[in-house]
């Protein structure tokens, strides 16, 4: 037949070939996907974090099936699952627990992305791709929070969603408008559940795509930060290249066997994780007139949790002297008509500091901590990608970074007390400074020589 | 005049690759994207518009009769009013002399913010007796109902001369025993004095005032 094209299979795959790219989507994506040979454990976390989604997918959709989303039997529905449905535990456990080492998973992808500098150019896309992954994973950690209708559930629903009431002038009315009601009620349940399970994991879904075929468009980064195609063999395949499958398709079933025990540990000895995957007040029903003596969110989000908590009134003072010290910076180091909006827009940020509630700068705190990543491509001024060229310094900077970040996380879960508020203030500066002087640090100090070729050692 | 007419083909029939824009037809498509850009857009509203509360929703908000014959000095009741927790708290004489000492400490002692505090409580009690206090125990920063704490003295989270009052678990704001916020805390208002009349002595109506009627 003419116009028909021409295809290099036979039989039942030449035939799907020549109505649909099969064949060529596999050799694009795995067998003719060169990777750098020179992956490290670093690397399996991408794959497991497609693997915990397929998992959340699973067994989301046999929760559906049992799972009401109403506040007079929603509670009821989610024991019904767990103690009377067959199996329901085992489903339900591991989809909470799923939701946990999501996190677990994604923060170590975004660890080694970090210390490898995966998002410089040109993958900023992939990166960019990565923050909205990360953001829609947040939605939906939160949204399905509230689905099991407990008392975190409940009060951790209304301090969220109480931050959008802290937004000048609209604020409290948006908050009504979210919930559906003046307090959280069976209208915000349902309109979470329909969040929950469609309307993120469609934007997720579709993320995840966007960010595959941005990274494959690129080829991936390694852990010497080094680009592997600069050097190709005759056959214009990367010399330090290795078919992403079978050689990563393998390695990366090692990752998912370590990963499952793991999992399966968790999921079958300690699946609330002393309160931290499901907290114990979670297990009493949802009450509007008592908020428990300690709420705190699930430990993911406490260290953005923390931020919110820092800022009061006197810490804005501090922000505030850091935007007129760097509108006088800026003033100073730019040119153009930059000279004049830069530290204008700052001081404008440091006036509003001191003018609007400390209520509403804890919530641009906390959001802004997320938002920051976005930009992390364009502060990011070192000649090298990689950590292991950097100066010394770069790595104990970095470590700072990780340990704050921890104990951040570790203050959020905490009552609020002075000590601990103090500690929180301080660690919300080294965070935010890390981003923000980031464009002077990132290029100072004595950089290593980049070798030609990854460092390899066969085994 | 469209292009259509004026574009030379070759022999077989092709047309050039390389076509400029073609003028009438720009105009048209131009106004085909505004006028359907804004049909999409407006077609937003009806969805948006579905998120608000329900007339359901709004009819829940009935007024609250609450006998308070049963309250105890230093005691007080937990009744539920628009589905938040409404306090009413019989003050003591010495709690009622706390008030006057904390003024310091507090972000708006005389309660001159606006939207917290209705005009017959922008007074020394906040309330339209002195002993008797009607809060809303909703915290002003995000939303948490703040626990009761009478005792005075050193507590967890609170200050060593703590003379009454109440703690937010949450973000660690801190009120006195008549619901005004300390300085330095997360919250920027004080807790909201809901409308509220006396129906009789031992009996209030909350959720209506002169300014509101039922």
């Amino acid at each position: 037949m003419a116009g028909e094209k021409e295809v290099e299979t036979t039989g039942v795959l030449g035939w799907v070939d020549h109505r649909f790219p099969l064949t060529s989507t596999i050799k694009a994506h795995l067998s003719e996907y060169y990777a750098p040979k020179n992956f490290n454990f670093w690397y399996f976390f991408g794959s497991l974090a497609m693997l915990v989604l397929v998992l959340q997918i699973v067994t989301g959709i046999f929760l559906v099936m049992h799972y009401k989303p109403d506040a007079a039997h929603a509670f009821d529905s989610v024991e019904y699952i767990m103690r009377e449905v067959p199996g329901g535990w085992f489903v339900r456990y591991m989809h909470s627990t799923g939701a946990s080492m999501f996190f677990v998973v994604v923060y170590l992808h975004m660890t080694r992305a970090l210390i490898y500098g995966s998002y410089r150019k040109p993958r900023e896309l992939v990166w960019i791709f990565g923050v909205g992954i990360f953001l829609c994973l947040m939605a939906e950690a939160f949204f399905g929070y509230l689905l099991p209708w407990g008392q975190m559930s409940y009060w951790g629903a209304q301090v969220i969603v109480n931050l959008f009431a802290a937004i000048p002038f609209i604020g409290p009315e948006l908050a009504i408008w979210i919930r559906g009601d003046y307090v959280v009620s069976d209208a915000t349940l349902n309109r979470f559940f329909a969040f929950h399970v469609i309307a993120i994991p469609l934007v997720l879904v579709g993320l995840v795509a966007a960010h595959i075929v941005a990274l494959h468009e690129v080829g991936s980064n390694n852990p010497d930060g080094i680009d592997i195609k600069a050097k190709k063999d005759k056959y214009g395949r990367p010399l330090d290249g290795i078919p992403f499958h079978p050689y990563y398709t393998v390695h990366d079933i090692v990752g998912v066997a370590g990963f499952f025990i793991i999992f399966m540990a968790i999921v079958f000895f300690a699946p609330e994780m002393g309160g931290f995957f499901l907290e114990f007040n979670n297990f009493i029903p949802a009450d509007p007139l008592k908020t428990p003596a300690h709420i705190a969110p699930v430990w993911y989000f406490t260290p953005f949790y923390s931020m919110l908590r820092a800022t009061t009134d006197d810490f804005t003072w501090i922000l505030a002297g850091a935007s007129v010290i760097a509108a006088i910076t800026m003033f100073f180091k730019t040119k153009g008509i930059l000279k004049i909006i830069v530290p204008v827009v700052l001081l404008l940020v440091a006036v509003s500091l001191r003018l609007i509630d400390a209520k509403f700068w804890g919530v641009v705190a906390m959001g802004g901590a997320v938002v920051l990543l976005f930009f992390l491509p364009w502060l990011d001024y070192s000649p090298v990608r990689s950590i292991r060229y950097r100066p010394g310094w770069h790595k104990w900077l970095y470590g700072i970074f990780f340990a704050n970040f921890l104990i951040l996380g570790y203050l959020g879960t905490q009552p609020p007390s002075d000590v601990f508020n103090l500690m929180s203030q301080i660690g919300t500066v080294i965070y935010l400074a890390f981003f923000f002087l980031m464009p002077v640090w990132s290029r100072m100090g004595e950089f290593k020589p980049l070798p030609d070729r990854v460092v390899f050692t066969p085994h | 005049m469209s292009q259509d007419t004026t574009v030379k083909q070759d022999e077989e029939g092709s047309a050039p690759l390389n076509l400029p824009p073609d003028p009438s037809r720009r105009f048209w498509i131009g106004t085909t994207c505004v006028v359907g850009g804004a049909a999409g857009a407006a077609l937003a509203l009806p969805f948006a518009n579905s998120f608000a509360p329900s007339e359901k929703a709004k009819a829940a908000g009935a007024p609250v009769e609450v006998d308070i014959s049963a309250i105890a000095p230093g005691g007080m009741r937990t009744v539920e009013w628009r589905g938040k927790p409404v306090w009413i708290v019989r003050r003591t004489p010495e709690q009622l002399a706390s008030l006057s000492k904390v003024n310091g400490e507090l972000a708006d002692p005389n309660s001159l913010r606006p939207g917290y505090t209705p005009p017959y409580a922008q007074n020394e009690w906040r309330s339209r007796e002195p002993e008797l206090w009607v809060g809303v125990a909703i915290c002003t920063h995000l939303g948490c109902s703040p626990t009761p704490k009478l005792e005075t003295g050193a507590q967890p989270s609170l200050p060593n001369d703590w003379e009454g009052g109440s703690l937010c678990p949450c973000h660690g704001s801190t009120f006195d025993m008549a619901g005004r916020v300390f300085k330095n805390k997360p919250a920027p208002d004080n807790l909201e004095v809901p409308p509220y009349q006396y129906v009789s002595d031992t009996r209030i109506l909350i959720g209506v005032d002169e300014n509101n009627p039922a």
